[in-house]
């Protein structure tokens, strides 16, 4: 798609009817079977088809257990657990679907340090960047509605205190409250809202998915070396070459997947969510799912007032300033190099920004005193100063390494007496066609 | 190069230092009045069902059901397991039918509008000790004993770290009968001097929400008869009892394994021929 017109050429009679009349093989075609890609991407590229399936895994399992959940405060806590037990293989169901939401996640956030890492965001990249940022928050919300269905402790207890955000808004925080929650509380309304809600996100994710996949064939993939394709000798076509590749990779990930799934399913849960809710009984330690802690750290970690803007609602801004700024990254970083792999500097701040991610993740799990709540003001200190800091000040300073001219001519230099440059399979390469 | 690897590994030590100190200061409490429960951590036992190919012991199903049965029902619910799943334990159809039947469960209304109690049938759920959760508090010093289907995957004392880093490894997912056997076997320690204890309720370091709970030491040495030899002693019915409530809790736990145990070599060679594929499609292309 990207500068060359379309390859396609309809073999049949049916084919050729089709395409004259709604050409959508032909689009199929040329977007998942001629489609160039560089020829030099590393399996951190494979995450962005891992996380097609899993949206996919997910909506599938979903609307089956769906068919079985009952909507409703006094039976949906008891309804999951009729499929843990009487529903036929009910148990992997649910198992599938809540390890898949982690999953989901897991890959979402390598999909995003890859891009991080090769500078992905840049120019003409931006809109594809920000079209991945809507979708992660659209995760984040699906994820936040689903975790409440199951109707357990922590259900109850994490959108309580989740929901309680938005009261810290000035003037319209409370309305905001009342109209995600149907009434003063978390209850029944909330929990019917919340399921509808659940049902309907990830199609709009599908959705977004669609636009950015739109975005990506446009302006075309980056690659580890951030720099742009140049000649056809820089790709091959999309299948067979990046089709085997992802394979690969989702079957490996299939398999880290299926290890959580089958034996240790609970592991990236919380028990309390095994008692059912009960508005009365508020449990120790209020923790949300794993993938929002470093959020929760960060929103834990203001303290502290600063001028008219109390401790709290000074919280809500830091963890939705923490998001909001990933909008930017593509206009904050500086640098006219892409890829940190010939950035010396920035890689360095990269690993220790993914490091401090990780930790802020480990206090966000921890209750707020003492030690952690200095520790997470330190890390969120540098989560920001990444951002607003680093990225813009390094591109202005680095001297970066050498860039090889071209694509080629890396894997080249990389392949010293190795295989030849030119793809040799008839199927293969894009200049052998159209 | 060098540079980064000397910058991360000066991080590396900042980390490790401040963690340190993290944890030291979780530690650093006073014996009298502690902050941070349980008390004592349990100790990790061995249990037939853990690892990739555990499957349950179902002579000892039958005797944590004996003890459920005729202690801890006394005062716990366990309303979400049917009587018919207990064919599980190794029962027959017949034998279901007549442990159903030595219990009353209420039902109707009848063609005259009456509620009626009649005898429990396979299909029943366990009933109820008590009436509802107030009655339940009423006769337990205000506190509700939890209801036991889920008790086993609804408590677990947290690992820290970097034991819970190793547990995705070791398939560490025991905590619950882990938790219970050390709860009951809990009961006998004293409280360190000057800890004080609420009245109506009991001491014992396990407990995971605080210093000491409203259940008292339920059972002791020779209370449950057994007749397959096995030892009547608290340690053994606790593991017992901890066995049947992981059942009750996760009945599908060994078709869930051994399932896996398929998955994952299906995948596997799935995986293996892929990468084969992926070897020749690439061979001939430097990337
Ligand atoms: C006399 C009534 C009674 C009997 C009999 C009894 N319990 Fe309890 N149990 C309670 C009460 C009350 C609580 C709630 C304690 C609290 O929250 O303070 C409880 C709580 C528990 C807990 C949960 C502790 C926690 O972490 O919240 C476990 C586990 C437990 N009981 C196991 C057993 C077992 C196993 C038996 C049978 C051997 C048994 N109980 C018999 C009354 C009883
Ligand atoms: C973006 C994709 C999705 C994500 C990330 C997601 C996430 C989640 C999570 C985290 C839970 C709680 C799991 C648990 O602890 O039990 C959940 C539950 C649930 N989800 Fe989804 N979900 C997705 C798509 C869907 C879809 C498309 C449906 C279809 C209707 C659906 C239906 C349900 C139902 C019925 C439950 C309650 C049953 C249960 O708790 O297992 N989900 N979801």
């Amino acid at each position: 798609m990207s500068g060359g017109h379309s390859t396609y050429s309809p073999k049949t009679g049916l084919g050729r009817w089709m395409d004259a009349r709604m050409p959508l093989p032909r689009l199929v075609h040329d977007s998942f079977v001629s489609y160039p890609v560089p020829r030099n991407l590393n399996y951190a590229y494979t995450f962005g088809g891992i996380l097609s399936l899993m949206l996919a895994a997910q909506i599938l399992t979903g609307i089956v257990l769906a068919m079985h959940y009952a909507n409703d405060t006094s039976l949906a806590f008891q309804s999951v657990e009729k499929i843990m037990r009487d529903v036929n293989s009910g148990w992997l169901l649910r198992y599938l679907h809540s390890n898949g939401a982690s999953m989901f996640f897991i890959a979402v956030y390598v999909h995003i340090m890859r891009g991080l890492y090769y500078g992905s965001y840049k120019a003409p990249r931006e809109l594809l960047w920000i079209l991945g940022c809507i979708i992660y928050l659209l995760m984040m919300a699906t994820g936040f509605m689903g975790y409440v269905l199951p109707w357990g402790q922590m259900s109850f207890w994490g959108a309580t205190v989740i929901t309680g955000f938005f009261t810290a808004i000035p003037v319209v925080g409370d309305w905001i409250q009342q109209l995600l929650l149907g009434g003063f509380s978390v209850d029944n309304p909330t929990l019917n809202r919340f399921f509808a809600l659940h049902y309907l996100l990830p199609f709009m994710i599908a959705g977004v998915v669609v636009l950015h996949v739109w975005a990506l064939h446009v302006v075309g993939q980056t690659n580890p070396t951030g720099i742009e394709v140049k000649s056809k000798t820089d790709v091959v076509a999309f299948t067979p070459y990046a089709t085997i590749k992802d394979a690969f990779g989702m079957i490996v990930f299939g398999l880290v997947f299926a290890y959580f799934v089958f034996y240790i399913p609970n592991y990236l849960g919380h028990p309390d969510n095994y008692i059912q809710a009960n508005s009365l009984k508020t449990p120790a330690h209020i923790v949300p799912e794993w993938y929002y802690l470093p959020f929760y750290a960060i929103l834990r970690a203001i303290t502290f007032n600063i001028g008219p803007i109390d401790s709290k609602l000074g919280g809500v801004l830091a963890m939705f300033g923490s998001i909001a700024v990933l909008f930017f990254v593509p206009w904050l970083d500086t640098s006219k190099v892409r890829s940190a792999a010939y950035r010396p500097w920035y890689k360095l701040f990269f690993w220790l920004f993914v490091v401090n991610a990780i930790f802020l993740g480990w206090l966000g799990s921890r209750p707020a005193e003492g030690t952690y709540v200095a520790l997470a003001q330190m890390s969120t200190l540098y989560y920001f100063a990444f951002f607003l800091i680093i990225m813009p000040v390094l591109g202005l300073i680095e001297t970066p390494r050498r860039l090889p001219n071209s694509i080629t001519e890396a894997v080249l230099e990389k392949n010293k007496g190795g295989a030849p440059v030119h793809p040799t399979g008839a199927t293969a390469s894009p200049e052998t066609k159209g | 190069m060098k540079k980064i690897l000397n910058g991360l590994a000066a991080f590396g030590l900042v980390m490790a230092g401040t963690f340190g100190a993290a944890l030291a200061a979780e530690e650093g409490h006073n014996a009298a009045e502690p902050t941070h429960f349980p008390i004592l951590h349990p100790a990790q036992e061995k249990w037939t069902f853990a690892g990739p190919f555990g499957t349950y012991d179902r002579a000892q199903l039958q005797r944590g059901l004996k003890v459920y049965k005729e202690v801890c029902s006394a005062c716990h619910s366990m309303n979400l397991v049917a009587f018919r799943t207990l064919q599980d334990l190794g029962y027959s159809e017949a034998q279901v039918k007549a442990f159903a039947a030595e219990y009353e469960v209420q039902d109707g209304p009848n063609a005259e509008g009456e509620m009626f109690t009649r005898k429990a049938t396979p299909n029943d759920h366990f009933p109820s000790p008590f009436a509802n959760d107030a009655a339940a508090a009423a006769a337990n010093n205000g506190a509700v004993p939890p209801d036991m289907s889920l008790l086993a995957k609804a408590r677990s004392v947290e690992r820290g770290f970097p034991t819970f880093i190793f547990d995705i490894f070791t398939q560490y997912a025991e905590g619950g009968p882990d938790y219970i056997h050390a709860l009951l076997n809990g009961y006998d320690q004293q409280p360190p001097a000057g800890m004080e204890i609420a009245e109506g309720t009991h001491y014992n370091p396990y407990f995971i929400n605080g210093k000491s709970l409203a259940m008292a030491k339920p059972i002791s040495d020779g209370q449950v008869t057994y007749d397959d030899g096995a030892p009547q002693t608290v340690d053994q019915y606790s593991r017992d009892v901890a066995a049947f409530l992981m059942w009750a809790a996760e009945p599908h736990l060994e078709i869930r394994k051994q399932t896996g145990f398929r998955v994952m070599v299906f995948m596997l060679l799935f995986a293996g021929l892929i990468y084969l594929t992926k070897r020749k499609v690439w061979a001939n292309v430097a990337h």
